[in-house]
């Protein structure tokens, strides 16, 4: 393109942007003088930031498409600290101070930040949950948030007729999370892509609809609550301990599901779920049930959602329907695909950036949402692989013999 | 090589009066069809003639409208597998390659061919989290079994390079080598020689005609390259129109008046 050509196009794009912001940035109606304030100042700042914004976004994709290689150079530092941290010498005093610093963390911090990092926890296991489905299976799951919620509300219910406490309910509402998902497998299994997201989003709004309208069977929107927190061993503990406590618990699921999710990934069954993702016409050629395969991830997927469920219950002590938005499943998503699909790692940041941030930048709350919606957006143009690329196991052979050498984790 | 000299002559596929509609138009005619041990057929015929929705319906991936299906193993029942789902199919014995190349592009090559052994192996999910015994010593055969079959494909250098990194001419062994690890007696290519250039070809007579003599699968082919077909099949089987019009020798073929004229009405080099 010309700089001509390139001044043109942004000029337009600068005009077309002071049209869309017009009505909401420039004309204010003071309601309690009945006068239209104009500010023009706004539409010279909107005007002439697009008009730049436009111009370095060309510029960009001048150099994106004149070399497909540059592109990523811009992340090198991402794809340094991946490599890092798969190498062993880094590798294993990361972990030791990532795990000492776990540790000492609610002694360290107040009560208030733990139970903070206990909910990002909880949001890596939800992702690495969601990751099973979307990343490895390449499902696009759209209303995860129902699984979750049936957890939440097998808690709520199960503890409110029957009286189950937290440890019960645990393994039961990670089953009726993973029974509820093979119900809903059932009718989408012909389904893929864009249909599957459709589908799969209108069911997460169909659960939370019967919530909130079901009043005999979930107490509507004003939900439950008294929902007692886990015990231990029979003591009664109060609001900081239990914290606490839940916090390491958290920590301890978190591992379990790190652990699990890497199995998972690197055996017959994770390598089915990818070669699904990857080509569904060949997958089934090479002698893999695509329903049975299609209906596993999506059951390996939501017991995760559903445990977490029941966590979530136990914390806030309190349930309803207005927890479980499509806001929170497009979270969830965006965890997995900002973090890295098919990566632990990238889970693990993924949630702590999107869950975190958010918290420790109070001040910025207004522009929450915009910030969020910026940062996917830049991501997704120029890093569509997510932070972690999933790296694929790789194994030496020497005469032979064969190491497995991992990589990727 | 013994036991193949027992079975040559016996029937391992047999197709009888198949027949394939999409919606009033007929993709498939009354198709007679019998591939026996250690053979390698060869399907040709003009483009769109229905050699690919043949292998479609063979495989599972379309239901025939009409006509049978049996295959019969060597050594095992002989079963009609009319309606069988594409993986039950493939767990039975028959492996195909695909006409436009479908490798799983984020893999790597290793794991490619390991996907092969999924239904020669059954680790569940309790296996995978657990990794017992049982299951490592599955899993270590997959990776043994998939790297013999890639080195005997001249792929094992690459082993761990991602699939969708191959040039084309390896990325297409690579779909026969996942095809291999599957275990099957007969082995479906569509149109190997696609795309590959001329000394790329020449490997593949060798390695087809390896995989008859070393493996001891018989093998159907769809091809274009008559060079190629000529060379390595031992019969051939024409089809025009979802018709199929001369089957015999290659000698038999290059004389066949009709096949002559199906050939020329199209494309006078043949
Ligand atoms: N799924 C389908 N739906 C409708 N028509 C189809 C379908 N598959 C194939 N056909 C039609 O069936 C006929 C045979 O197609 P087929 O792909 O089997 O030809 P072919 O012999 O493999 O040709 P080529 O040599 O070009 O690969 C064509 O007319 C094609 O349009
Ligand atoms: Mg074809």
């Amino acid at each position: 393109m010309t700089f001509r050509q390139e001044m043109k196009k942004a000029l337009l794009t600068s005009a077309w942007f002071v049209f869309l912001t017009f009505p909401i940035l420039v004309i204010r109606v003071n309601t309690i003088e009945n006068v239209i304030e104009w500010r023009w100042l706004n539409m010279m700042w909107i005007a002439a930031g697009s008009f730049i914004l436009s111009l370095l976004w060309s510029f960009y994709f001048g150099r994106k498409t004149g070399d497909p290689g540059k592109k990523t150079e811009a992340f090198a530092p991402a794809d340094k600290a991946g490599s890092l941290f798969r190498n062993p010498r880094f590798r294993m005093p990361a972990l030791v101070l990532t795990a000492l610093f776990a540790t000492a963390f609610p002694f360290l911090f107040s009560v208030y930040q733990t139970s903070i990092m206990t909910t990002a926890l909880m949001y890596v296991v939800l992702g690495l949950g969601l990751n099973i489905i979307v990343g490895l299976a390449g499902l696009l799951n759209l209303g995860y948030v129902a699984f979750y919620a049936v957890g939440a509300y097998s808690y709520a219910l199960l503890h409110y007729h029957f009286g189950l406490g937290f440890w019960v309910v645990l393994p039961l509402g990670g089953l009726l999370a993973t029974l509820f998902a093979i119900l809903l497998g059932f009718p989408v299994l012909r389904l893929r892509g864009d249909y599957l997201a459709i589908v799969t989003l209108g069911f997460g709004e169909i659960v939370r609809l019967i919530l909130e309208n079901w009043n005999e069977f979930s107490f509507g929107p004003s939900g439950i609550s008294n929902i007692p927190r886990p015990g231990l061993l029979g003591l009664d503990l109060n609001l900081d301990t239990a914290t606490i406590y839940l916090y390491y618990l958290m920590i301890g699921l978190c591992l379990i599901t790190i652990f699990v999710f890497g199995r998972i990934r690197d055996s017959r069954i994770g390598r089915a779920l990818i070669a699904l993702r990857e080509d569904e016409i060949a997958c089934q050629a090479m002698g893999i049930d695509k329903a049975r395969t299609k209906l596993l991830a999506f059951a390996l997927g939501s017991t995760w959602a559903g445990l977490m469920g029941v966590i979530f219950a136990a914390k806030t002590t309190f349930v309803n329907p207005a927890s479980f938005t499509f806001l929170e499943s497009a979270m969830i998503l965006s965890i997995v695909v900002l973090g890295g699909m098919g990566s632990i790692l990238g889970v693990v940041l993924g949630a702590f950036l999107l869950i975190l941030l958010p918290e420790y930048l109070r001040a910025f709350s207004d522009y929450r949402m915009l910030l969020f919606g910026t940062t996917m957006v830049i991501m997704m143009i120029f890093r569509p692989q997510g932070i972690i690329t999933g790296i694929r196991r790789t194994y030496q052979f020497r005469g032979g013999s064969i190491d497995g050498a991992t990589a990727g984790k | 090589m013994e036991r193949q000299q027992e079975n040559k002559g016996e029937t391992i596929l047999e197709v009888r009066r198949l027949s394939m509609d999409f919606g009033g138009i007929r993709a498939l005619e009354g198709i007679d069809l019998v591939v026996q041990t250690d053979q390698i057929m060869a399907l040709i015929g003009p483009n769109g003639a229905g050699k690919t929705t043949f292998f479609n319906c063979i495989t599972g991936f379309y239901e025939p409208t009409a006509g049978d299906i049996f295959i019969a193993p060597p050594g095992g029942k002989r079963k009609r597998i009319n309606g069988l789902k594409v993986d039950r199919i493939t767990s039975l014995g028959l492996a195909r390659t695909f006409q436009n190349t479908r490798i799983f592009p984020n893999m790597t090559v290793l794991e490619n061919v390991m996907i092969g052994r999924h239904c020669r192996s059954k680790a569940g999910v309790l296996g995978a989290v657990l990794r017992g015994r049982e299951t490592l010593r599955e899993e270590a055969e997959i990776v043994e079994r998939s790297y013999e079959i890639l080195a005997k494909m001249g792929l094992a250098s690459r082993v761990n390079e991602l699939a969708k990194n191959l040039p084309y001419g390896e990325a297409r062994r690579l779909e026969i080598a996942r095809a291999m690890a599957t275990e099957p007696f007969l082995l479906m290519l569509d149109e190997p020689a696609a795309g590959m250039n001329p000394q790329e070809t020449k490997e593949l007579d060798d390695l087809i005609l390896r995989l008859r003599s070393e493996e001891g699968i018989s093998i159907l082919l769809i091809e274009h390259d008559m060079r190629l077909v000529m060379s390595v099949s031992d019969h051939i089987c024409v089809m025009d129109y979802g018709e199929k019009i001369a089957e015999g020798t290659p000698q038999e073929i290059r004389r066949s008046e009709r096949v002559i004229k199906a050939y020329l009405g199209e494309d006078s080099d043949a």
